[in-house]
This record gives C-alpha cells, sequence and structure tokens, in this order.
C-alpha cells in the first residue's frame, strides 16, 4: 500500500469512528441541531420584528448569516474531542499505532463536514418554514452550501491546533465562545454594517465571516438592489475573498497541527 | 540481539530531569520489570520506547530499529498499554478493537476475528456489543490490554498493568502476562507491586531519580541485600531472652527484638538447615513457638534498601513488624520464594 492510500484509509476509520459516537450519542446532534432552530427563530421573529431592511425580507437576509456562525460553531466540536481524546490517553494509543500522523486530524475534521451538513439541512427546512426562500438556482444554492462547509472545514483545522495545545475540552468551548462570537457579530451576519461606528465596520468588511455570509446570500439571491452597492474589494468579491481565506489558513493550519499532533503529549 | 536496548538514554522537562542515561537491554522472549517509585522515570522511559517522546540523548532501538529514525517500524512491532485505559468510551469493545486492529492495517477480517478472540479471552466477550462508557474498570483496562495485542505485537509495553485492578483480575492478567511470555512475546513491564516484578520479571531494573540504581534477576538482588533471617515468635514475651540465647550461635549480626510482637529476628547464614539446627537447640527449653520461619528477603527489603524509603504500595515494607499474629501455616503454598512462610508473608497476603 502507497503512503498515502494508507494515509485516506486510516483518515476513514478515524472518521467513521467519529461519526459512530453521533449515532451513539445522539443528544449531542439534537442540541447541535436545537441551538441553529431556536437561533432561526429568535432571530427571524425578534430582530426581525424591528429592523426593516429595503427590498429584502430580514428572514431572508438573516439565513446565510446564521449558516456561517452555526457552520463555525460547528467546527469547535474538533477542538474539544481532540482536548478530549488527549485528556483520556486515546491520542497516545494513536500516536503508538503505525498508522498515517494525519489521520486522527483529517478523520476529526471530515466527521465535522458531516456534522455540518445535518446541521445545515435543519437549519434550511426551519428557514424555509418561517419564510426563506432561495430565489435562484439550485446550482447556487449548492455553491453556497458548499462554500459554508469549504469555510467550516478551514476553521476546522484551526480548532485542531487549539484542541490540541490546551489542557481540557471545556476550556475549548469557552475559549472559541469569546473567539468566535466577536468574529460572527462584527459582520454583515445579522445586519447590514454600514451603520457601525468606523472601526468596526473597517474590521467587519474585511472579517472573512463577512465575505462568506455575503457570497452566500448572493448565491441564494437574498439580496436587493435597494441596499447600500459594496464599496470594499472583499465586498466586491466575496466568493474570491473567502476561498483566499480558506486556502489560506488550510496552507498554515494543517501542517501546523499535524506538527503539533506528533508532539503532543498526553495527560 | 536484544528485543529492546536502550542506551544512555537521558530526558530533561525543563529543569527537572527525568532520565540522566538509562542503560537497559530485554532479551527475546523475556520480561523486564522496571522498578521504581513515582516519579522515577518509569513511564518516561516507556513512553520514548513507544515513540511517544524524543529524549534528549541516548539511544532506543527495538529489533534493532532505531525508535527515531524508524519511528512507523517500531510501531508495527510493539504494543503500549499506558496508565489510562486508552479505549473510546462511545464504541463497543468489538469497534474499539476492531479499529485499532484497522490501525495496525490488518484486513476488515482479520481485525474481526482478532478482536472477537481477543474478547473472549479477556473475558469481555458477554460484552462485545455494548459501548465501553458502561464498562466497569477493570473490563476498562482488559479491553485496553486487548487492543494493544491486536497485531500480535512482538514487543509489549504495558505501564502498571494491575494498577487499579481486584485481586482476582491481577491474578488473572499475570496468568495471562505468563501465557503471552510462553507464545514468545517480550514483555517490559513497570510497577510499583514487587510481588509483580518477583513474581512475572525474568530480569529487574529498579530505577529511582532517573538513574538504574540495581539490576538483575529477582535472587541477585535479593542476595545483594542479605542473607536470610531467622523469625520467631513466641507466645510468652518471658521465653525472649532464653529464645535469644539458645540461637545466638547461628547469629551472624545482631538479633532484633520486639517484646510487644513478642518476635525476635536473627540474621543467619545458610539454608533451611539453619531453621532445624535452630529447632534442635530449642528442644527442651519449654518455649512455646507461635511462629517460625526462615525469610529471604524480598523486593521490598531490596527497594528499602537500595531507595532509602519503602515502595509505597507495600504495606508490610517499612513497618516495624509489629503484627505477626498470623498462623506459620497457610500461605505457604502462595509463597514461591521462603522455604517456610512467616506472619509477616501472611499479613501481606492479608492485605493485598
Amino acid at each position: 500500500m502507497t503512503t498515502l492510500a494508507q494515509a485516506v484509509g486510516d483518515g476513514a476509520v478515524i472518521t467513521k469512528r467519529n461519526l459512530l459516537k453521533i449515532k451513539r450519542v445522539p443528544e449531542l446532534l439534537v442540541f447541535a441541531t436545537l441551538s441553529p432552530i431556536m437561533f432561526v427563530l429568535l432571530f427571524a421573529f425578534i430582530f426581525g420584528s424591528a429592523i426593516p431592511l429595503p427590498g429584502v425580507d430580514y428572514k431572508e437576509f438573516l439565513m446565510a448569516g446564521i449558516f456561517t456562525q452555526t457552520v463555525v460553531f460547528g467546527s469547535t466540536i474538533t477542538g474539544a474531542s481532540l482536548a478530549e481524546d488527549l485528556q483520556k490517553g486515546l491520542i497516545d494509543r494513536f500516536r503508538s499505532l503505525p498508522m498515517a500522523r494525519s489521520a486522527v486530524l483529517v478523520g476529526r475534521t471530515n466527521a465535522d463536514i458531516g456534522n455540518n451538513i445535518v446541521t445545515m439541512f435543519v437549519m434550511a427546512v426551519t428557514g424555509l418554514l418561517v419564510g426563506w426562500r432561495i430565489r435562484t438556482s439550485v446550482l447556487d444554492a449548492l455553491a453556497a452550501f458548499g462554500l459554508l462547509l469549504l469555510f467550516a472545514y478551514a476553521i476546522s483545522w484551526l480548532m485542531a491546533l487549539v484542541g490540541l495545545s490546551v489542557n481540557s475540552p471545556e476550556v475549548v468551548q469557552n475559549a472559541s465562545f469569546i473567539i468566535i462570537f466577536p468574529l460572527t457579530f462584527i459582520a454583515n451576519t445579522f445586519v447590514p454594517t454600514d451603520n457601525f461606528p468606523p472601526a468596526l465596520k473597517a474590521f467587519a468588511d474585511w472579517n472573512p465571516v463577512s465575505s462568506v455570509t455575503l457570497a452566500a446570500r448572493e448565491l441564494f439571491g437574498n439580496t436587493s438592489p435597494a441596499l447600500p452597492p459594496p464599496d470594499v474589494w472583499p465586498a466586491q468579491h466575496p466568493v474570491v475573498y473567502s476561498l483566499i481565506w480558506i486556502v489560506g489558513i488550510l496552507v498554515i493550519f494543517v501542517p501546523l497541527s499535524v506538527r503539533k499532533y506528533e508532539s503532543v503529549a498526553g495527560r | 540481539m536484544a528485543a529492546v536496548e536502550v542506551e544512555g538514554l537521558v530526558k530533561k522537562f525543563k529543569a527537572t530531569t527525568a532520565l540522566a542515561g538509562v542503560d537497559l537491554a530485554v532479551p527475546e522472549g523475556t520480561v523486564l520489570g522496571l522498578l521504581g517509585p513515582n516519579g522515577a522515570g518509569k513511564t518516561t522511559v516507556v513512553r520514548i520506547l513507544s515513540t511517544l517522546l524524543r529524549a534528549d540523548s541516548g539511544t532506543a532501538r527495538i529489533f534493532g530499529k532505531d525508535v527515531i529514525a524508524h519511528p512507523n517500524d517500531v510501531r508495527s512491532m510493539i504494543g503500549l498499554t499506558g496508565q489510562y485505559a486508552a479505549v473510546d468510551e462511545y464504541l463497543t469493545g468489538q469497534e474499539n478493537l476492531e479499529m485499532i486492529g484497522r490501525l495496525y492495517h490488518l484486513t476488515r477480517s482479520d481485525a474481526r476475528q482478532r478482536a472477537t478472540t481477543l474478547l473472549e479471552r479477556f473475558d469481555l466477550a458477554d460484552a462485545a456489543d455494548r459501548i465501553a462508557k458502561t464498562y466497569s474498570g477493570g473490563m476498562r483496562r482488559r479491553l485496553d490490554i486487548a487492543a494493544s495485542l491486536i497485531a500480535r505485537p512482538r514487543v509489549l509495553f504495558l505501564d502498571e498493568p494491575t494498577t487499579g485492578l481486584d485481586p482476582r483480575s491481577r491474578i488473572g492478567m499475570w496468568e495471562f502476562i505468563g501465557s503471552l511470555v510462553a507464545e514468545g512475546t517480550t514483555i517490559l513491564l513497570t510497577t510499583q507491586y514487587l510481588e509483580e516484578a518477583d513474581r512475572l520479571a525474568d530480569g529487574i531494573v529498579v530505577i529511582d531519580h532517573g538513574k538504574v540504581i540495581a539490576r538483575g534477576t529477582s535472587d541477585q538482588l535479593k542476595s545483594q541485600v542479605g542473607g536470610h533471617r531467622l523469625e520467631f515468635t513466641v507466645s510468652d514475651a518471658a521465653d525472649l531472652p532464653i529464645l535469644r540465647e539458645r540461637v545466638a550461635p547461628l547469629a551472624v549480626d545482631d538479633p532484633v527484638v520486639d517484646e510487644q510482637a513478642r518476635s525476635l529476628s536473627v540474621p543467619v547464614r545458610g539454608g533451611a538447615e539453619v531453621l532445624r539446627d535452630a529447632l534442635r537447640r530449642l528442644d527442651d527449653s519449654g518455649v512455646t513457638l507461635v511462629d517460625v520461619g526462615l525469610r529471604r528477603p524480598d523486593l521490598d527489603d531490596v527497594f528499602l534498601i537500595l531507595t532509602g524509603h519503602a515502595s509505597e504500595t507495600s504495606p508490610g515494607g517499612a513497618s516495624s513488624g509489629g503484627a505477626s499474629s498470623g498462623g506459620a501455616s497457610s500461605d505457604g503454598a502462595s509463597d514461591g520464594g521462603a522455604p517456610v512462610a512467616t506472619g509477616r508473608h501472611a499479613l501481606k497476603g492479608a492485605d493485598q
């Protein structure tokens, strides 16, 4: 067996292991999907009642933002699970096996994609029930979901490094909360950024969360010509700008995470 | 070529020196017991040998393969059971073993077959399809060891394999380790239980503060520490002076009297013949013996003398001998070392 084929095989074994956990502890998935449902409902009816947007229903505007926020949060599972595996000595066991060094991380981040697909499906159904509509083609919509998954996948690799660097799963949860919340709020996820204070607006303009959200929003056809036209490059080319970030994060964090895995010590 | 060869291993963690130049070798098909108190560096040696940790200097080879230059070759020859049961709680016993088997690159059917065989061998067949979260501590431990055996490793590292097991499981584990050795597996075992090393290990290496402080077979270590002692317990403490006087000619060093325990301990030279001689000398003395025995030093003594402190887990190691209340009879069979059991051994047996 070639090294690559072996790495793929090992990665598949670990992916299966992580997906089995979803089957064994269905509560995890239930809660992982309940919170986005709650978000959709709360934002759609609470904020939606107070935020008038020209030419587009707030529920439609909102969905791309909630999708982005949710898949980014979904990728923290990688960090927390790796921290847990480390704590329980499983990483030590894996590291003593003649398996590919990348497999544990590949298997874990792959499983996140599975998680995110399920979560996005539930959210999409909830959205459609409360009035969200895709106004473009199926292909455009699929491209939007694909971009969201890719972005989440890149963040998973970033979270892998975090998970391997801290002492306990709880730390990952708390640390990611204080990083991800500002990152997903100082953006165009829930409201247009035009009235942000200048510093926050500049941050939001260049925040990849904004560009992923905008790209998805445009691909779903949930924008309006009545909204002010984008005045910065990332907003004018949201797909390209998002892809640059995705590739950049992967190029940096895949090797960093694998290297960390090679030297990491269990408790 | 030895199965495991370690030379000049040094490892520092920031300010502390975990290993300060450790050498050891394990011949193929034998068991090496790595003994030492907590923090002596036992686990560090195991982690370096199982490719989890890089030494600062020195070399470690498994069947000639260097652990740093050829880590994957090493990994396919070894099995590791660490101090914590490293099993996936959300997988069943069967799934856990199959996963590890697949990661050793066994075929799917091989992995399944081996998993089934090992689950049976470790008395886990009934729990094979239950998730490991529902297992007791002992069951997890057994599953963990089964996982390390899935690919029939030539060298097995067992880091304190019986810690946390109940006495019955411990004996089961010993029998099992014995059967692995019979099949030709080389084992490096760390333990704090001297009894365990005494029973399982062909060779023993004692480390403390990252240095080897003694090595040899269990017998060699014991004789290094000293010869036999005759131990008497009498029914009436008033008999002790007579007893002492009668056996004085046999003593090679000062006898130790414990009035509280009504006991006398006499260092002697020679084996069972000395005991017969001693009893003959007491024939018409009128002394009533409750217990008498010829005791060889055990690894507790070795440990105490070499490291200056008792092994943490040994109940008898540092006690003043105040409890020789047991009979002379019962545990002679379980004690492979001394020809005649003594009260102290009986006490140990009861506590463990």
